[in-house]
């Protein structure tokens, strides 16, 4: 009992906490806008209630309020994450642990991770420390090629991650969907379709499915309830993230776009994309790709590159950074860093500075729905806000503040308190498990 | 390390194969020579009918698939003008590095004579040795990773010292390009995965291209034997309802495999045991001991059974939870091998944080940073820049040089290789890697590569990339990668 009380006494403390958007002005910055365009020094970022109002160079600091004088330092718009499982995991291999994956679910297009958000999660402490302030999170397919409903999130200290629920539908039409359709893509396309055709054919009834009215009619394919999931993804008010690598998946995902023509498509992974980039130009789909593949780890993937980004962006596609296939998504920034680079070898494209920081921001923001209100310091976007001690894109870097919807937020975790904890090993006095 | 024109393998031209068969021949008696006799083992009363033959399969002494690597022709070769990090510590800035038939000849400062160096213009640019990778798979786990490639871990029963790496490693695997284009590896240590508490014998290589294993062997590197604990073996086998299904299983599985090996080592003819064997070796300090393991109470027990035993742990690989236990480490001379940054995809790594090697270092005690990635292999210096920059955050100064250590000697110290490779110092091996920026830095690639002094990847040469088997004809064959 005592636990209970001390528990919800602790949940309280944080949300009082957090509650308030400050007004806030950050002057002396090195305004990176996060648009693409390169960073701009003596910059000034205006902040009121939990909104950009104004940033640039030209910003007059309004004098009544809170200044922050950046010192110089990097200032940039929140990173947005996308692909993510960020809050629905604790630990990876701990299953009872880790909501990512539902593959004992009689649902999949239903899956919705809204509720299944934990925004006390270490990980998402762990990286908004790391200058994270929105992410795409989803279930990632497990029992069928469709993975379910993704939310966007704020990774802010208050009880509330949802910025947007049911934000995307996922759906993985490779080699991981071919598996999972039964084990051949011949199977996975007609599955797709049979499935977008069911959501077709609920079209008209409304209303959230009743167990009652499911009948075996109803269930040729899917549950009634993951058809009536699939109604706004049909209909193209949902976003379709579209899990493909090899360059004839992207071509079998742009012929099934044809056929469903108000898909709302975006590609994720595309490892081969630079291989169709005019055609991924030409149907105008997104994509979010995985910057640093270079092997040929499966046979839908033997084009791999590290150029794949640049080339497919200097085709005329949007392009942002996938988050899911790095080791986390707090190397959003060094994976965007190693495209700088990459644009010195003879052979390669990278991406210049400011389009590499504009692929971990304002493209996957865009490409999540909120272009213009997230991933950048625009007049009318959310207040995410993150000081730099060095150049963000840099592997030394790290946040000095981040401010989510105008809030300055904590950014201590486990992490940073084990490393208190053990900055030396004496226990001359008394044992470590005293030192807190 | 054999002295043969380096270029002798070339210079014969089409069809001359008797003089190539020689030469390979050659070389593997000179390996050959630095292990055993060579002799070969058919017992020598045999006169030539059956009856009298008596059969003996060569002894480990003698050293079954000896290496046939043999360094590719280079050209004496100055590189002036470059900030170098020695591998050793120490940064010389605009200094000169000279290697030549195959060595080190000297890094020092701009009063070094290039006389007789074909001069590289590195100024701007950054020298260190050749990157050391002490934890890879590639090879054993090669890509594609398709299951017929899964070739890491012979798991199907708790302990396997029987097993060799080598036997595994596919020498076609796209990895090694990776690693040396995007890496700038030059020796890594390919180790059996960690499923099984003793996953058997780890090889190391060089990284160049061949068609054969032992055409990558380093010669002369000890063996290593992988041994792991915590939560993979007792999950593996608990879930298959065998020992060990808990912590205290593993211990036990683990004491009585070694009792037995004293045993066996302490038998005058003993039958041969080929799993015995390397635990012998072990015990007799020839194979290092490369122990996965992430909790620092495990490491402390690990510690305790190893001088149960009578054996030394040379590097606890993965260890995420060193920093609680740097003074022990020290104390007791071994290595952490381990990430920079990852954390929390399984229970034990739970405690994991970026401050490791730093707080490590602070204790005196031994840092290594490793991959166990295809991916990482390719961004060993990034991972070493971050690791440095979050000890420098909280305090803990680390010099450019010592985080440069911890990729290169380091490592070539707990593989055992470190008189011959690892720094920059005259008479080792010239594995060099000329970096277009500071490798520590997100922004900076490897421009050049050599391995014992020849040139094998150079960015400003497209073809002079490794492309390996798999890669021909298929997507993207010879891209920047």
């Amino acid at each position: 009992m005592k636990c209970l009380l001390t528990l919800a006494a602790s949940a309280l403390a944080l949300s009082t906490t957090s509650a308030m958007a400050q007004d806030i002005v950050i002057t002396n910055a090195t305004v990176v806008t996060g648009d693409g365009s390169e960073p701009v020094k003596g910059g000034t970022i205006v902040v009121r209630s939990g909104q950009i109002v104004a940033a640039g160079a030209d910003v007059t600091a309004p004098a009544d309020i809170r200044t922050v004088d950046a010192g110089g330092a990097w200032v940039t718009p929140g990173i947005f994450a996308s692909v993510t499982t960020l809050g629905i995991w604790d630990v990876g291999a701990v299953s009872e642990s880790n909501d990512s994956r539902a593959g004992g679910s009689p649902f999949s297009a239903a899956l919705d991770v809204e509720l299944a958000v934990n925004p006390n999660n270490q990980h998402v402490m762990i990286h908004r420390a790391a200058g994270i302030t929105r992410a795409a999170t989803a279930t990632m397919p497990s029992g069928s090629i469709f993975a379910g409903q993704g939310a966007i999130i704020d990774l802010d200290a208050d009880g509330n991650p949802i910025t947007k629920a049911r934000a995307f539908q996922m759906v993985d039409l490779g080699q991981g969907g071919a598996a999972r359709a039964g084990g051949s893509r011949a199977s996975t396309y007609t599955l797709f379709r049979a499935a977008l055709r069911e959501a077709q054919a609920l079209a008209g009834k409304t209303g959230t499915p009743q167990t009652t009215e499911i009948t075996k009619d109803d269930e040729v394919m899917l549950s009634r309830f993951d058809a009536e999931a699939l109604k706004p993804v049909v209909a193209g008010n949902q976003k379709l993230y579209v899990s493909v690598e090899r360059a004839q998946d992207i071509r079998a995902a742009i012929a099934l776009g044809k056929e469903f023509p108000k898909l709302d498509m975006v590609l994720v992974g595309a490892s081969e994309g630079w291989m169709v980039a005019s055609e991924i130009a030409a149907a105008g789909l997104p994509v979010l790709a995985d910057p640093l593949d270079a092997l040929p780890y499966g046979f839908d993937q033997l084009g791999s590159t590290q150029s794949n980004i640049g080339r497919m962006k200097a085709a005329g596609v949007q392009v942002g950074i996938n988050a899911a296939g790095m080791e986390n998504p707090r190397r959003l920034a060094q994976q965007a860093g190693n495209l700088v680079g990459l644009a010195k070898l003879p052979g390669a494209t990278g991406l210049s500075w400011g389009e590499a920081f504009a692929s971990i921001s304002s493209i996957p923001a865009e490409i999540a729905g909120m272009g213009g209100k997230a991933g950048v310091l625009k007049s009318g976007a959310v207040g995410d806000v993150v000081i730099w001690d060095g150049d963000p894109l840099e592997v030394t870097s790290v946040p000095t503040k981040v401010y989510i919807g105008g809030v300055e937020q904590p950014l201590g975790n486990h992490q940073t308190r084990l490393r208190e904890r053990y900055r030396d090993l004496d226990e001359s006095t008394l044992p470590k498990a005293y030192d807190w | 390390m054999i002295n043969l024109p380096p270029d002798a393998g070339h210079q014969q031209g089409n069809g001359n194969v008797r003089n190539k068969v020689w030469i390979v021949a050659a070389s593997a008696l000179a390996l050959g020579a630095c292990a055993a006799t060579g002799t070969a083992s058919a017992a020598k009363d045999d006169r030539g009918k059956s009856k009298a033959t008596r059969f003996a399969a060569k002894t480990e002494a003698e050293g079954p698939f000896p290496s046939t690597y043999r360094p590719y022709p280079g050209v004496p070769t100055a590189l002036v003008g470059a900030t170098v990090f020695d591998g050793a510590g120490n940064r010389i800035d605009n200094g000169v590095v000279l290697l030549r038939e195959g060595k080190i000849v000297a890094a020092g400062d701009s009063e070094l004579s290039t006389d007789g160096y074909t001069v590289i213009d590195a100024s701007g640019k950054f020298v260190t040795p050749g990157i050391i990778d002490i934890h890879s798979h590639l090879g054993d786990y090669p890509t594609p990773s398709v299951q017929a490639h899964s070739d890491g871990n012979e798991a199907t029963a708790p302990t396997t010292p029987d097993v060799w790496a080598e036997h595994s490693v596919w020498p076609q695997d796209p990895g090694f390009s990776r690693a040396m284009a995007n890496g700038g590896i030059t020796s890594l240590q390919i180790l059996p995965g960690s499923a099984n508490l003793m996953g058997g014998r780890s090889v190391t290589l060089k990284n160049v291209p061949a068609r054969t294993v032992q055409g990558m062997k380093f010669p002369g590197a000890p063996y290593g034997f992988k041994m792991a604990c915590g939560e993979n073996p007792k999950r593996v086998y608990g879930g298959r309802g065998r020992k060990p299904s808990t912590r205290m299983g593993n211990f036990a599985v683990n004491r009585q495999t070694w009792y037995d090996a004293i045993n066996y080592a302490n038998e005058k003819n003993p039958k041969r045991d080929l799993g015995k064997e390397t635990l012998k070796g072990v015990l007799e300090g020839e194979i290092l001991v490369h122990n996965h393991c992430y909790r620092a109470d495990e490491m402390a027990l690990v510690m305790d059974m190893a001088k149960e035993i009578g054996y030394k742990v040379t590097a606890f690989h993965h260890a995420v939870e060193s920093y609680k236990i740097g003074d022990l480490l020290r104390e007791n001379g071994v290595c952490s091998a381990i990430w920079a940054d990852w954390y929390g995809f399984k229970m034990e790594a739970y405690d994991g944080i970026m401050e490791n090697a730093a707080l490590l270092q602070q204790a005196g005690a031994c840092v290594v940073i490793h991959s166990d990635s295809a991916n990482d292999i390719q961004r060993l210096n990034q991972e070493a820049s971050k690791a440095q920059a979050a000890g420098a955050r909280m305090g803990i100064e680390i010099s450019d040089g010592t985080a440069i250590q911890w990729i290169t000697l380091n490592a070539a110290k707990a593989m055992g290789i470190d008189d011959m490779t690892g720094s920059l110092e005259a008479g080792k091996m010239a594995d060099i890697v000329l970096w277009n920026g500071d490798p520590l830095s997100v922004y900076s690639r490897p421009e050049k590569v050599w391995i014992d002094g020849a040139l094998m990847y150079d960015a400003m040469d497209r073809k002079r990339r490794p492309v390996s088997d798999f890669e021909l004809g298929q997507p993207g064959e010879g891209d920047v990668k």
